[in-house]
């Protein structure tokens, strides 16, 4: 019923244009509650969601007007609409539809396609099956429900899994000692070495450098119950005088005689609004066609986003290394634990772990480490690189993370058992999507807004046989090691089938894959 | 053999070129005739060809020895220590004689023997025909002759015997032109387009200073345009940018005046000469020789090498060289100053744009032979194969590479070669191993009897010819299928596997285009098995109706296929991809990968500062 409100006109006649070079479409333009329809012939119909709709821009000359629309998926869309009256309507429409925030009447909660169960796919990847393996491998973990009702940390999931040695009591006090709850918890357990991979949000040590007891004990436990002289690392993706200076906020780092047996490393990553801009530069950059190729060059450094690329990788790296190598156990947190901790976890585990390279492993790691996680989905993709709006929460994390895979598919051409229409897939739905997976911000919220009972899966359609064929890689070999890539910078490349998805060369590569899926 | 004083030395260190640690695997080195030859305690073994090498550098004493520092031709930098001084002295100074010839007969092709005879030689040489060329392209024809006024190199000492020139084109026009262009170099055609009748003609620049013309050259113009009869002008290229060709006026020469020629479009294209080239390139290798470089300092680097503009700029050129004779239907004639750098790119770059033959293995051969060797590009003097003039040297043919290169990226389907083969072109054009590119002109090529005293590389390129095709090439496009690439700023990409050819911790870890290939191999395999017990049914059904009972033939099909059997052993070993899984174990390993670093980080974890591996970084602790 609200939606009426915000619709200003039913219809207008309308010419479309999705791309520099691509057909003109005409027809009857519609807005609905949740689309914008267009309608060439009476049985084709050409529809946006509203929610990716990420800047609008009106002109009107004459009696027509025109609107572009710039989406979230980086297209880039030209509507020209006869009629003044007209075309300012349906700006407001649009421009009304696309920003509501409210979650429980965005398009997910209405979405029902044919084929798709409600509530059947919800059970594809709970992240309570890989704790309790590990808690069955290892015999030093336990599955721990203390987070039952998210008391303890309000962006954790139910179930999380700690040192048996340390009981739900001290956990309580770790979180309160801990930002935002995030005390620290296992994030993947390395079998062949012995060793696991924690992560968390930074201590609350403040200027007097607090301390809390109950939190050494859980990180010295942690020590006790891997391979016996194992050593511990804090890997801090902040640098040392951030770290430091979170201190008269409140925030802090692990003092190293707090914790005998953990040393820590500053591996500074970039984060929040530097790296949305870095985001917006570069897609900025990749829509200007006309630009010299040293204008471009220039760009593409000065925008920075291929360094963020290699000091994530390499932040990853090194810290599968101190796995693998060093046999040490890891802890990763920045400030909140929510974003630059979970890209540096989640690469490392695609790095050591061969499960987490087929396409199931990998929606497991995605569920696990991002959304169950506490990734703010909501607030990071709020709005993508055209917005206007001065950036508050956004940040492309995530996307960061999809880049990183990409690059190691690239070095690794036949060790994903995924390709990268699957890293698309996801990048298009975390920022506008009629599934419910990436709704919200944490656990707690999807169950306050009953996201499983209402709406659908994004896995249950990736899932399906139809699209499973469009994300495999068709070249996959199990390859039970380490994937090392090189992060020199000769090694990274753009990644063009995101960046410029839109403005493709004249032989797009899927004509070549269609021809390597014929050879294999 | 008398520059060698030192033919082996133990304990030599090869240190990992982008490492920041200074590791370094120990060997021995061996000095032959023609190679500088390391092998590593893993026997592992590089061979450096003398001829390969640009720079030999001997750096300052250090306490583990005396640093030697090899840069080569094909991008590979390798940097020794010897323990001794006067071992490295020694080596440095014979390379350093090695590394220079001053007369061709000293050069590998005249010693390199492949165990072949005369015929064979011989044979070798003539798979590549040029007149054959000309005839699959449609001429002579009512148009175009095959003209003798060059036979004797007479008129023009740089290009081939074998010139062709419209018909109406008659001996004392083609005298007159030749003498108002410079070093004779007077407009012959370089490709023709059957279909649209339109031809690619070159030639050097006009000597008209301010005001000079001539009438012959005018005419001969004039003949060109006549010879394509669907449209009247014709575009004159001057592949220079203006200003050049505008300084190159007060000398006597620059470029024609479009009063003075009737029916001509004159155009300018600006691709800048071989000395901006040479230098270009050098701050490009000097940015991505650096250790720990940056991503930022990457990509400024690169720009301010100017590299991909300077790509782009012959690429524009080809492009609009392949539009004219397309869209407009027009012949066009290049030129630059001397007609053997610039125009040879651009003639030989639209070409094969246009016409699908030259995207073949062959027909790229043929291409290089003609637009590249027969119309004389200086290919000695531009790779240095003797101790020469260095301002001579300059990238013009790797320039040429690139841009196919970068086609071939951008339509993986239109070409039936790799970038292997690209790379091996590249190796060869400074091995002086075959005689193809040695001297600077036909006549030269004569005169130093290379057909009699060396051998040819295409045949070879041949024989291998398994190892650089495309297996991605779909011959079933038409002749006439012309490419239209993008040339928007972001198709222009950094070449890695030419500039870090040997820098393999740089490169991806695991190959597509071998699995691929190994695949396509195995499906043909099969296909050849299906084939073969098909026709055996076959038979076995003839002879069945002779009364053979249908069990024995079932019986019999097993036992009697050894082939089948091979060939199932064959696929299990090609669908693991032995080589690849073997590449990522090396990957993996400590002594090859520069991760391993990361090992003293941890256990240096301690200091305030720690610098890591590939730059990426310094760490705080």
């Amino acid at each position: 019923p609200q939606y009426s409100e915000l619709m200003r006109t039913g219809r207008a006649q309308a010419e479309l244009l999705l791309g520099p070079e691509a057909p003109r479409l005409r027809g009857t333009l519609c807005v609905t509650g949740h689309h914008l329809l267009l309608s060439p012939g009476p049985q084709d119909l050409w529809l946006l969601l509203l929610r990716n709709v990420d800047s609008i821009e009106k002109r009107v000359a004459g009696e027509s007007g025109t609107i572009t629309l710039r989406c979230k998926d980086l297209r880039v869309l030209q509507l020209d609409i006869e009629g003044v009256e007209a075309t300012l309507d349906i700006a407001r429409s649009i421009e009304a539809l696309s920003s509501l925030e409210s979650v429980i009447t965005s398009f997910p909660f209405f979405y029902r396609p044919k084929g798709l169960r409600l509530g059947d796919a919800w059970h594809f990847h709970p992240p309570e099956s890989y704790y309790k393996r590990v808690a069955r491998e290892t015999k030093a973990w336990r599955l721990s429900e203390v987070n039952e009702n998210f008391s303890l940390c309000p962006s954790y999931p139910r179930a999380v899994i700690v040192p048996r040695a340390v009981d739900d009591k001290a956990l309580a006090l770790s979180a309160r000692f801990r930002q935002g709850g995030r005390f620290p918890v296992l994030s993947y357990h390395h079998a062949r070495s012995g060793t696991v991979l924690l992560r968390s949000s930074q201590p609350l040590t403040g200027p007097q450098k607090r301390r809390c007891a109950e939190d050494e004990e859980l990180l010295r436990a942690v020590l006790a119950g891997a391979r016996p002289g194992a050593q511990g690392f804090v890997v801090d993706t902040r640098s040392a005088q951030a770290a430091k200076q979170a201190r008269m906020a409140g925030g802090g780092t692990e003092a190293k005689a707090a914790y005998p047996g953990w040393k820590r490393l500053h591996r500074p990553l970039e984060r929040g609004r530097p790296l949305q801009e870095s985001f917006v530069r570069l897609v900025e950059a990749c829509g200007d066609l006309e630009q010299s190729t040293d204008h471009w060059l220039s760009r593409l450094e000065g925008c920075s986003w291929l360094a963020h690329v290699k000091e994530a990788l390499s932040t990853a790296c090194l810290t599968a290394q101190g796995m693998e190598r060093e046999g040490a156990c890891i802890l990763v947190h920045g400030a909140e634990g929510t974003d630059s901790t979970l890209l540096v976890t989640s690469l490392a585990q695609l790095i050591l772990d061969p499960l987490s390279r087929t396409m199931v492993g990998f929606q497991e790691l995605v569920e696990r480490e991002w959304i169950q996680a506490g990734h703010p989905f909501q607030l990071r993709c709020a709005h993508s690189a055209f917005s206007h709006a001065r950036p508050k929460h956004e940040a492309p994390t995530f996307l960061l993370f999809l880049d990183c895979v990409w690059q190691l598919g690239r070095q690794f051409p036949l060790s994903l058992e995924f390709g990268e229409a699957l890293l698309l897939a996801l990048f298009e739905h975390a920022y506008a999507s009629p599934f419910g997976t990436f709704l919200c911000n944490s656990e707690k919220e999807r169950c306050l807004c009953e996201v499983r009972s209402q709406t659908h899966s994004l896995w249950s359609r990736l899932n399906q046989p139809k699209e499973q064929r469009k994300l495999r890689n068709p070249l996959y070999v199990l390859n039970p090691l380490a994937l090392w890539p090189s992060v020199e910078p000769q090694s990274l490349q753009l990644w063009q089938g995101l960046f410029l998805r839109w403005t493709r060369p004249p032989e797009p590569p899927e004509v070549a894959w269609e021809k390597v899926w014929q050879i294999v | 053999m008398e520059h060698i004083r030192t033919t082996k030395v133990e304990q030599v260190k090869a240190l990992d070129r982008f490492s920041t640690s200074n590791k370094s695997l120990t060997g021995t080195l061996y000095l032959t005739a023609t190679h500088l030859l390391f092998i590593d305690s893993h026997q592992k073994e590089t061979w450096i060809l003398h001829h390969h090498i640009a720079s030999v550098e001997k750096l300052a004493l250090t306490t583990s020895g005396c640093p030697l520092v090899i840069q080569c031709k094909n991008f590979r930098i390798v940097h020794f220590i010897v323990p001794r001084e006067r071992d490295c002295h020694d080596i440095y100074n014979s390379l350093l004689q090695l590394s220079k010839q001053a007369k061709y007969e000293d050069l590998y092709a005249f010693s390199y023997n492949p165990k072949q005879n005369d015929a064979e030689r011989l044979q070798g040489w003539q798979l590549i025909d040029l007149a054959e060329e000309y005839e699959r392209m449609g001429v002579p024809n009512s148009h175009w002759q095959l003209s003798d006024a060059n036979r004797e190199y007479k008129i023009c000492e740089t290009y081939p015997r074998e010139l062709y020139v419209p018909q109406v084109a008659s001996k004392p026009i083609i005298v007159g032109s030749s003498k108002f262009r410079s070093k004779g170099r007077f407009p012959v055609l370089s490709y023709y387009h059957q279909d649209k009748e339109a031809a690619i003609c070159r030639c050097s620049q006009p000597l008209s200073g301010f005001s000079a013309r001539c009438l012959e050259d005018e005419h001969l113009l004039q003949a060109i345009s006549k010879a394509n009869p669907v449209n009247r002008y014709m575009y004159v290229m001057d592949t220079r940018p203006k200003l050049n060709a505008m300084a190159n006026r007060a000398a006597g020469k620059g470029y024609e005046n479009e009063d003075n020629y009737s029916n001509i479009r004159f155009q300018f294209v600006g691709i800048e000469n071989i000395h901006v080239m040479r230098s270009s390139l050098q701050k490009l290798l000097e940015v991505n020789g650096t250790k720990g470089l940056s991503v930022n300092d990457f990509y400024s680097g690169m720009e301010s090498s100017g590299w991909l503009r300077h790509v782009k700029a012959v690429m524009d050129a080809a492009i609009f060289l392949a539009k004219a004779i397309m869209v407009e239907n027009a012949s066009v004639l290049v030129h630059c100053s001397d007609g053997w750098d610039r125009t040879s790119q651009v003639c030989s770059l639209g070409s094969l744009l246009l016409d699908s033959y030259y995207r073949t293995i062959k027909g790229f051969m043929v291409l290089i032979e003609k637009d590249w060797i027969s119309f004389g590009h200086k290919f000695s003097e531009r790779c240095g194969h003797l101790d020469g003039d260095p301002k001579e040297i300059s990238p013009v043919f790797i320039q040429f590479l690139e841009c196919v290169w970068h086609l071939t990226e951008q339509f993986p389907q239109a070409f039936e070669f790799n970038e292997a083969f690209l790379l091996q072109i590249h190796e060869h054009i400074h091995s002086c191993q075959f005689g193809n590119f040695l001297g600077n002109c036909q006549k030269e090529r004569e005169e130093l009897k290379l057909k009699e005293k060396t051998y040819s590389l295409w045949p070879f390129l041949l024989d291998d010819r398994k190892k650089y095709l495309n297996p991605l090439y779909s011959s079933k496009a038409q002749r006439f299928t012309v490419l239209e690439p993008s040339t928007v700023s972001f198709s222009f990409k950094f070449w890695r596997n030419m500039y870090h050819q040997f820098d393999r911790t740089l490169h991806p870890r695991q190959s597509v285009f071998n699995i691929i290939m190994n695949m396509n191999e195995q499906n043909k395999q099969l296909e050849k098995e299906i084939k073969d017990l098909e026709s055996k049914i076959k038979q076995r059904k003839n002879k069945q109706t002779d009364g053979v009972p249908t069990k024995e033939l079932l019986h019999s099909i097993h036992p009697e296929s050894p082939s089948l059997k091979t060939s199932l052993c064959f696929k299990e070993q090609t669908l693991l991809p032995v080589n690849d899984a073997l590449r990522t174990i090396e990957g993996s390993n400590s002594a090859d990968n520069r991760y391993s670093d990361y090992a003293e980080a941890f256990s240096k974890s301690e200091p305030a500062v720690v610098s890591l591996e590939y730059g990426v970084a310094r760490m705080t602790c």
